[in-house]
């Protein structure tokens, strides 16, 4: 990695926590609505996998996912203004927080019914191998989607068809309220992928460069046609579920020490102390992130409301019929 | 012209577009090595490979996901559900995933995949394995469904459907495969969304589908030799509805009768008759009549069960309480 590919990383770290905290006060403020679920804490992830990745390959994800919709360069304007409904969106304001995607990038969502994507990740794969395309399909989901049956149909089918596809679970320790321990039969999430004879690791979260290093690595050995590969990749989300989150099921003494586990401040010594990064050069990157997300929410909130006579466009693609 | 049966229609629809288009390919549960559970694809393996014909396990979800996900790809994938009892263990994708992706992030997705589900009651299979469920899943917009009750309508319909770039439901009547019926020669597709006159008549309008077209064509024979002549209108589609015929026909008799397999509570016959009393309440010269399977879980016992389901003579009496 150069010089620029480091500092990459850690531009959309902190762009991914700045966009989220001030997600958060505009929530607050009434500007965006519904659900609002913030990744801070959990940056490290999508940051290190989606910089491993190769432009052929695809990224599907849960509801969580204004992370991956930086990474994968999606500008934080358009995400901004999703996030407000407008038409400027990716989605043109019809999916919100929870439906971000850009075909463009390969990045096919932002699904909000848990686990419910992980199925349609393994079609992704499929009409890849069946293509003769050597992309690979990433999923990531949460530990609590392991429950669910979809897990366990699109897990199995994914080794039985031999599909391209990296799973990787992004454990920060709780499904909404309910930890892993209280919810899932083995805390050691990659152990499930034993039952289905599917290649399996375990990484930390909170460390980028050994998630991308780690993801780098398998994502080759899927390509190389060797089937699935399941990553645990361990975190935790310093904020809480969603915005409406009382949290009443975890200490804050238990978030203070996680916290101390900073993803972002662990990166920034490893820029400054390994690879001898000026300080006055990170500092003069985190005044660009402030600049950009000052920029995205102007864009966001001068960009138009959609149209009223737009409300039935795209229900279908063939239109000649009625609804 | 020539006289095939329902399944024989159904497997030259799939046959011949898996020979015009290379994307297109079957997924599901027995319908490779097996054959088909109700032998549609039969010889479908040998012919074209476990590449395009695909045995599924037993996991309905996964099997409506990966056909969601290979059809985002670009991919033609036509889904078989066993029988559309068990795609309600898929009913999340179908409704939740497959309806809503185009419009949900405006636009960017296309879903050109067709299910295919065999329903109906009859066989003496019980309660969990008989359901004319149509209604429900007619409900969503951003589905198409659709429901032949000719082998004409069966392979054009077909075909159409996996031309379409929108997700159609192809719901089939498991009791019917060996209806016979006139084909065109050569390549020809039936638009989807577009009812149409069945049999011309004048004194009342029997509006139905799928099944239920033989079953009134049967009582409009019993009732013709009593001077009286329906005029029957096959909907073909139930999303999206064409109501045109059916409102033109009631302008005409002013009576209408309304025909369907499934439970009448919150039925397709629940929707047409509102549909015509919104239209063209000034024509009625008798309120409109449903018949419908009784609002009992349907029992094993053969007498029972036929009991519970709509008859001939419950047709021709319908017919006669209008007039």
């Amino acid at each position: 990695m150069e010089k620029q590919d480091y500092l990459s990383i850690y531009h959309q770290m902190v762009l991914i926590r700045r966009l989220e905290e001030e997600a958060a006060q505009l929530y607050q403020q009434g500007k965006i609505g519904g659900f609002l679920h913030l990744y801070i804490g959990q940056e490290a992830v999508s940051t290190g996998i989606i910089s491993a990745r190769k432009p052929q390959d695809r990224i599907i994800t849960a509801y969580r996912d204004h992370g991956v919709a930086i990474n994968v360069g999606i500008p934080a304007k358009q995400v901004m203004a999703e996030l407000l409904g407008k038409t400027t969106g990716m989605s043109k304001g019809r999916g919100g927080s929870m439906h971000m995607a850009d075909t463009q990038k390969n990045f096919w969502g932002g699904h909000a019914v848990v686990g419910a994507h992980l199925p349609i990740a393994a079609g992704l794969a499929l009409g890849d191998q069946y293509a003769g395309r050597d992309g690979v399909t990433i999923c990531m989901f949460g530990d609590g989607a392991t429950n669910i049956g979809y897990f366990h149909e699109a897990v199995n089918l994914s080794k039985v068809w031999k599909l391209p596809v990296l799973w990787v679970c992004e454990n920060n320790q709780y499904g909404m309220g309910t930890s892993v321990e209280r919810a899932s039969a083995v805390s050691e999430i990659r152990r499930k992928a034993d039952g289905y004879n599917i290649r399996n690791e375990r990484v930390n979260g909170m460390e980028v460069m050994e998630v991308h290093a780690a993801a780098e690595r398998v994502l080759e050995t899927v390509r190389g046609g060797e089937g699935p590969y399941f990553l645990e990749v361990t975190t935790y989300r310093f904020r809480g579920h969603s915005m409406g989150d009382p949290e009443r099921y975890r200490e804050q003494e238990e978030v203070k020490c996680w916290e101390k586990e900073d993803p972002i401040g662990i990166y920034r010594d490893i820029l400054l102390f390994q690879q001898k990064i000026a300080e006055t050069e990170l500092a003069e990157l985190e005044r660009q992130v402030m600049t950009e997300i000052k920029e995205a929410v102007e864009y966001a909130e001068s960009s138009p409301e959609p149209e009223p006579q737009t409300l039935f466009e795209n229900i279908y693609v063939d239109e000649t019929v009625g609804g | 012209m020539a006289k095939i049966t329902m399944r024989e229609a159904i497997s030259q629809a799939l046959w011949e577009e898996m020979e015009r288009d290379e994307n297109v390919f079957i997924l599901g549960e027995e319908v490779g090595v097996w054959g088909g559970s109700y032998a549609v694809t039969k010889g479908f393996y040998d012919h074209f490979g476990e590449k395009r014909v695909r045995d599924t396990p037993i996991s309905e979800a996964a099997i409506i996901g990966a056909a969601i996900g290979a059809a985002l790809t670009g991919l033609r994938p036509v889904a078989e559900m066993m029988t559309i009892n068990f795609a309600f263990s898929a009913f999340d994708h179908i409704v939740n995933e497959t309806a809503k992706l185009h419009y949900m992030f405006g636009g960017q997705f296309k879903v050109p995949l067709v299910i295919r589900a065999p329903g109906g009651g009859g066989r003496q299979l019980a309660a969990t394995h008989s359901q004319t469920p149509d209604a429900i899943f007619a409900h969503f917009p951003g589905l198409k469904v659709v429901a032949p009750g000719t082998p004409e309508d069966a392979k054009g319909l077909l075909k159409a459907a996996i031309r379409t770039d929108d997700p159609v439901l192809y719901i089939e009547n498991a009791t019917i495969y060996q209806l016979r019926g006139e084909v065109p020669d050569g390549d020809y597709t039936i638009p989807i969304g577009k009812s149409k006159i069945y049999r011309p008549g004048k004194h009342a309008t029997l509006v139905t589908y799928s099944k239920m077209v033989d079953f009134s064509n049967k009582a409009a024979d019993q009732l013709a030799q009593d001077g009286i002549e329906v005029e029957i209108v096959d909907l073909r589609s139930l999303r999206p509805l064409d109501m045109g015929p059916v409102i033109e026909s009631f302008k005409k008799t002013n009576r209408a009768v309304i025909v369907e397999e499934g439970w009448q509570s919150f039925g397709v016959g629940a929707e047409v008759a509102a549909r015509i009393y919104e239209e063209a309440f000034d024509y009625a010269d008798a309120p409109v009549k449903r018949v419908a399977q009784k609002e009992v879980p349907l029992p094993y016992n053969r007498n029972l069960e036929q009991m519970a389901l709509p008859q001939v003579a419950d047709i021709v009496k319908a017919v006669k309480e209008v007039l």
